[in-house]
């Protein structure tokens, strides 16, 4: 008994300028090409873990370029592989992390792969247990609107998330407080094994706004365009103080939930199959190809350069130290 | 100087912090207008207004997210958890979350804010208004923990927990909030987290106490002066990080080591303590090392009676003074 697929919206026609595009698909593919590289690595038993964004690619880069990065502040979640890229992480800053060296940004190898953090980038630190942000999240906007800051806090979950005590908690004080938030819930209808009907009684997440006084806004999270249109109006209204927006992006999610997931032993083989339809990437770029944004040539020529960024950030990441041991010990204390 | 209480301490040196730096903010619940329900931020929210002194939703665990996210953002948050019972919603975000934030980050992202708290028994709270909850908290790297006994400290203390960058539990021994006077200077001075201190100084035995106890080992041990017995007592004020060289300088004087608190025994504070006097103080130790402890019960029972059974007292805290100083 699936959840009857909502009508999707979209609300304003905000559309990103040519260069803006190309800029996202270099984004998107250099994202595609780490993640399928991560999937090789632990195969080859290379590295311990992958968790994977493939198939909120487009969402992610959509939701990312609405924002003014480096400015406005991201509290992320596990798979975010696009968005963190978006916002300045290089392919040797993810794969110093995959394989714990010394240099990873995010922790120094002490986090887990793809809990990332960046503070270069205004990208806050990635936890395990789930739905912690997103209070974290409103804190920062309060933090913002206190002291008449013009940043904007967008932070990011799935939908299996969104039965967290702190999901309500978040969007309390959010719609109490107008904050300038942009809560983006990337729903692929599975939290690991578990789908979305067995987590909620609603067909959309967004349909939860209207009990905090927020916005709620579904879009179709695999159409970039629609997705920046409504997430750049969610990031605007929040910045000129027009409160929270709880925007739900239906994604697909093309792999198992990790590295250490089987997933069919929950998705029938029909459903697996059906997700090559769902992929975000091949309808994008055929779309820029068609309107002139890309030719062929440029579209393939972003996807060589990105597969070389990969390979050498692979050999540098590889032949980078391990952290000493001590590295170990802490700080634990800020002195 | 004039006389006052725990609870003014308290109060004074959220306001003069709060005059001093612009980033702090107040949330909980009932902070604002009412003032907290035991009346910590009384007069403050008429003074600083609703954008510094918040009245959080009902909610645990959104208090301290909040303040986390606004720690990360630049401010400095004095959340408050209204009953020390009510934390553990929010253990979550305490404990994996603003505990873990720094290490986490390599580094690159500090978490400076207070969470405080009013903890203990003896106020006829029950279950669910009486829980001492030290061990749970002080065992966890990265959370510095305080507790004050007293005005000065509790003034001196809060300002120190305010002004570092971490983030600090500071627990408020709620019985004493109006039961123990003291004297309060005028204007600014810090007490330093992670120092204790020899509150009285004796031979015979030392007894190690925080809070309230620490309060009522002062009237135990004036009590058994009275029979010879002199007590060295060692006030702990903050339990993590912990000074160790005071303690075990103390130990080293007496040979006897006491350990008073109203927790629950087992796992409790007073462990830590003997197995660091055993590791590093062995050779010195006269007699066994004691504790007094609440009972390995749920929590504080609401009936007169029941509380008194659960509660060390200074009668009870005297009697385990002169055995151990017998033994």
């Amino acid at each position: 008994m699936a959840v009857a697929a909502p009508a999707l919206e979209r609300t304003t026609t905000a559309a990103p300028s040519k260069d803006l595009l190309v800029e996202m698909f270099t984004v998107m593919t250099r994202a595609r090409k780490l993640d399928e590289r991560c999937w090789l690595l632990h195969r080859q038993g290379k590295i311990a873990f992958h968790i994977s964004g493939m198939g909120h690619e487009a969402a992610q880069v959509a939701v990312a370029f609405a924002m003014r990065r480096g400015h406005d502040l991201l509290h992320p979640y596990y798979r975010d592989l696009s968005m963190v890229i978006a916002l300045g992480m290089t392919p040797r800053d993810i794969l110093l992390g995959v394989f714990g060296r010394q240099g990873d940004p995010s922790s120094g190898g002490r986090q887990m792969p793809e809990h990332y953090s960046y503070r270069p980038g205004n990208v806050f630190s990635v936890s395990s247990p789930v739905t912690t942000q997103v209070p974290q999240a409103a804190g920062m906007a309060l933090a913002e609107k206190l002291r008449g800051g013009d940043r904007v806090a967008v932070t990011c979950l799935g939908e299996g998330s969104t039965s967290q005590g702190d999901f309500h908690e978040a969007l309390c004080w959010a719609g109490v407080h107008k904050l300038p938030l942009v809560v983006v819930v990337e729903n692929n209808e599975y939290a690991i094994s578990v789908p979305m009907h067995m987590q909620m009684a609603v067909s959309r997440v967004s349909d939860r706004a209207a009990a905090y006084g927020v916005r709620g806004v579904t879009v179709d999270g695999l159409d970039v365009a629609a997705t920046y249109a409504a997430a750049k109006e969610a990031v605007d209204l929040a910045r000129s103080g027009g409160g929270t927006t709880l925007l739900e992006a239906r994604v697909a999610r093309l792999t198992p939930h990790s590295s250490d997931d089987d997933d069919s032993t929950y998705r029938k083989p029909e459903d697996k199959a059906a997700l090559k339809t769902q992929d975000p990437v091949p309808p994008f770029r055929a779309k820029l190809i068609a309107e002139g944004v890309l030719t062929e040539a440029q579209a393939k020529e972003i996807e060589d350069r990105a597969l070389a960024e990969v390979d050498e950030a692979q050999r540098f990441a590889e032949s980078a130290p391990f952290p000493p041991a001590e590295w170990g010990a802490g700080p634990v204390f800020c002195e | 100087m004039t006389e006052k209480t725990l609870i003014e301490g308290i109060r004074e040196a959220l306001d003069e912090e709060m005059a001093r730096d612009a980033s702090i903010f107040i949330t909980g619940e009932d902070v604002g207008p009412r003032g907290g329900v035991f009346r910590a931020t009384i007069g403050l929210f008429a003074k600083y207004g609703p954008s510094r002194i918040i009245d959080s939703p009902l909610a645990e665990s959104s208090i301290v997210a909040i303040g986390i996210g606004a720690a990360m953002n630049g401010m400095r948050p004095v959340c408050e958890i209204q009953f020390a019972d009510f934390i553990h919603p929010a253990y979550n975000q305490i404990v994996n979350e603003a505990a873990r934030m720094y290490y986490r980050t390599g580094g690159a992202c500090p978490v400076p804010m207070v969470i405080r708290t009013p903890y203990g028994g003896g106020i006829g709270g029950g279950l669910y208004h009486s829980q001492s909850i030290e061990a749970t908290f002080a065992h966890v790297p990265g959370l510095k923990v305080a507790v004050p006994s007293n005005p000065y400290d509790a003034k001196g203390l809060l300002k120190s927990a305010i002004r570092d960058d971490n983030p600090v539990l500071f627990l408020e021994p709620k019985k004493g909030y109006r039961l123990i006077k003291g004297e309060i200077p005028e204007g600014d001075y810090t007490v330093p987290l992670g120092a204790a201190k020899v509150t009285r100084e004796g031979a015979d035995i030392t007894v190690y106490a925080y809070g309230i106890m620490h309060f009522y080992c002062q009237q135990a041990a004036d009590e058994v002066a009275k029979d010879g017995v002199g007590v060295e007592l060692v006030d702990l004020r903050t339990l993590n990080p912990l000074d160790t060289n005071t303690v075990l300088e103390s130990f080293k004087k007496t040979g006897k080591a006491l350990i008073v608190y109203e927790d629950n025994r087992f796992l409790g504070y007073g462990a830590e303590i003997a197995a660091l006097l055993a590791d590093e103080a062995f050779h010195y130790m006269d007699a066994p090392i004691r504790r007094l402890t609440g009972p390995d019960v749920p929590a504080v029972p609401y009936s007169h009676a029941l509380q008194d059974w659960f509660m060390p007292n200074p009668q009870k805290i005297a009697e385990a003074m002169r055995k151990l100083a017998a033994y």
